[in-house]
């Protein structure tokens, strides 16, 4: 299999009110071509799932919208991407607070080998976002209860992170990622470590988190993609194939790679 | 592109979704016979026909229920998507209909015992022959289509349908003739109607059959539309 010459994607990669804007994006490792002329726009408060089969890209192409390839030395980024109309590849940018802006939570819980407490506290500290003992107290909270996470923390918020479950601590990587007040947040997989439950659990939290930010989410379930995003974005080899509303590429994908994949005919 | 997208990763998701569609196509074909011979039935007027009819009308039932499990069983086991998704619920509202026709094969079948021994069994013969013989080649265009996903023979027999519809509006109004002209008819008319009407529905669900056909094959679902908004329909999708 190889990739499609001339290949335009399919179907509605951009928004009326988008969030971030990638145009023409191409990705290197090396000498190594790895996203293809990828354009697409996150829109505001939606949940958009790429999907795709293993090195298809979408992973590289998630960790392009807040610069993670960049510790990467090998890798480099082509094409402009835009958040909020700025771009977030101009020298002058500082990936610091752009990563607050756009966070990301990962395939595999990675709490600091902290308290709970201080696992959220972290970034604003950093960020310098609280002014107070009794802010940070209230950034913690906030952000525990709309990762779902307090009521079973709260007696316990000077306990290592890394003592929850698999599922607790993954939330708690979503209270992290909240504390700073991000606009944007990248999922990497966030389910696929997690018993069918914790899942339930993250999904949805997607759903209520939709109503104050933007989300990327990565996804090798593609019941999860169904279940969580409003567009779903279909990568092969490099390539965007395909960009629809989720409901209508699970019923009637308009490209054939997209139905040869949703339906179990290669992966 | 050098790979085959006919077949699933999982060979026994292939052979559970050919495994509904034949069953699907082997109820058909009985529901299609049954059709056949109750329309065989009143216009001969051979009760033995009749009464095979109505007897296997249990093992339609049965069919409905079996293939109506099977296609439970793909939706839990394999969550399907897509064209398999629509193969699933095609093959499920299809065998409800294929039901309700051999429901109305063995209500043709039921009545041609009534008017069996009777004068003026007469009434309409040639109009239900006319539609029967309609509808059966509906049933089997439809099921034809289905196999093939041939959205123009769908299509076609939508149109055949509307053509039923109107006989049976113009035997309708014979039979009024006859009731209004000779008011001891109306009984075995009332008979007559029941038949003629069962042939209409039978009509119905083969039409209903052909709109899930267009389902499958391109997505869209064209159930409660005109001939001509199905024809433009089916003509964007091709």
């Amino acid at each position: 299999m190889s990739i499609i010459e001339n290949h335009q994607t399919h179907g509605a990669p951009f928004s009326d009110s988008p969030k971030l804007t990638a145009r023409n994006v191409g990705v290197y490792y090396g000498d190594k071509q790895a996203i293809f002329d990828v354009s697409l726009d996150i829109g505001a408060n939606e949940v958009i799932a790429l999907i795709g089969p293993s090195g298809c890209g979408k992973s590289t192409f998630l960790r392009c919208l807040n610069r993670m390839n960049d510790t990467i030395d090998i890798c480099r980024v082509t094409g402009d991407i835009e958040l909020d109309k700025e771009n977030i590849y101009d020298p002058k940018m500082d990936v610091v607070p752009l990563r607050a802006r756009v966070g990301m939570v990962f395939q595999k819980p990675n709490p600091f080998p902290k308290s709970i407490y201080d696992n959220i506290a972290y970034g604003p500290r950093i960020h310098g976002l609280a002014h107070s003992r009794v802010e940070l107290d209230e950034i913690v909270e906030k952000s525990l209860q709309r990762a779902g996470l307090w009521s079973e923390v709260k007696d316990r918020l000077h306990a290592p992170g890394t003592g929850l479950s698999g599922g607790q601590q993954q939330r708690l990587c979503i209270a992290r990622t909240i504390a700073v007040d991000p606009e944007v947040i990248l999922m990497d997989e966030p389910c696929s470590a997690l018993d069918p439950i914790a899942t339930a659990k993250i999904e949805e939290l997607i759903d209520e988190l939709r109503e104050n930010y933007t989300i990327a989410i990565v996804t090798h379930s593609m019941q999860q993609a169904a279940r969580v995003s409003q567009r779903t974005a279909y990568f092969h080899l490099g390539q965007l194939i395909e960009v629809n509303p989720t409901d209508q590429v699970f019923t009637t994908p308009e490209h054939a790679l997209t139905e040869a994949y949703i339906t179990g005919r290669f992966g | 592109m050098d790979m085959n997208f006919n077949q699933h990763i999982s060979g026994q998701f292939n052979a559970d979704l050919e495994a509904i569609r034949n069953h699907m196509m082997g109820m058909g074909g009985l529901v299609e016979r049954q059709v056949a011979n109750a329309v065989e039935a009143i216009c001969s007027g051979d009760t033995r026909i009749a009464d095979d009819v109505i007897r296997r009308e249990d093992e339609v039932d049965q069919m409905e229920v079996a293939i109506d499990h099977e296609c439970t069983q793909i939706l839990v086991r394999r969550q399907p998507a897509a064209s398999d998704l629509r193969m699933v619920l095609a093959v499920s509202r299809v065998v409800r209909d294929l039901e309700r026709i051999g429901d109305e094969a063995s209500k043709i079948a039921i009545h041609t015992l009534e008017v069996s021994d009777n004068a003026s069994s007469h009434l309409c013969q040639q109009a239900m022959r006319y539609m029967g013989a309609e509808v059966v080649k509906m049933i089997s265009g439809a099921l034809d289509a289905f196999a093939r996903h041939d959205v123009d023979g769908a299509v076609e027999v939508v149109r055949t349908d509307k053509r039923v519809d109107q006989q049976y509006a113009s035997a309708l109004r014979e039979l009024i003739t006859y009731m209004m002209e000779d008011p001891r008819s109306i009984g075995q008319a009332i008979n007559i109607l029941w038949i003629l009407r069962a042939i209409e529905r039978i009509g119905d669900h083969a039409r209903n059959i052909s709109e899930q056909v267009i389902y499958l094959v391109s997505g869209t679902d064209v159930r409660h539309s005109s001939l001509t908004e199905i024809e433009e329909k089916a003509a964007t999708k091709e």
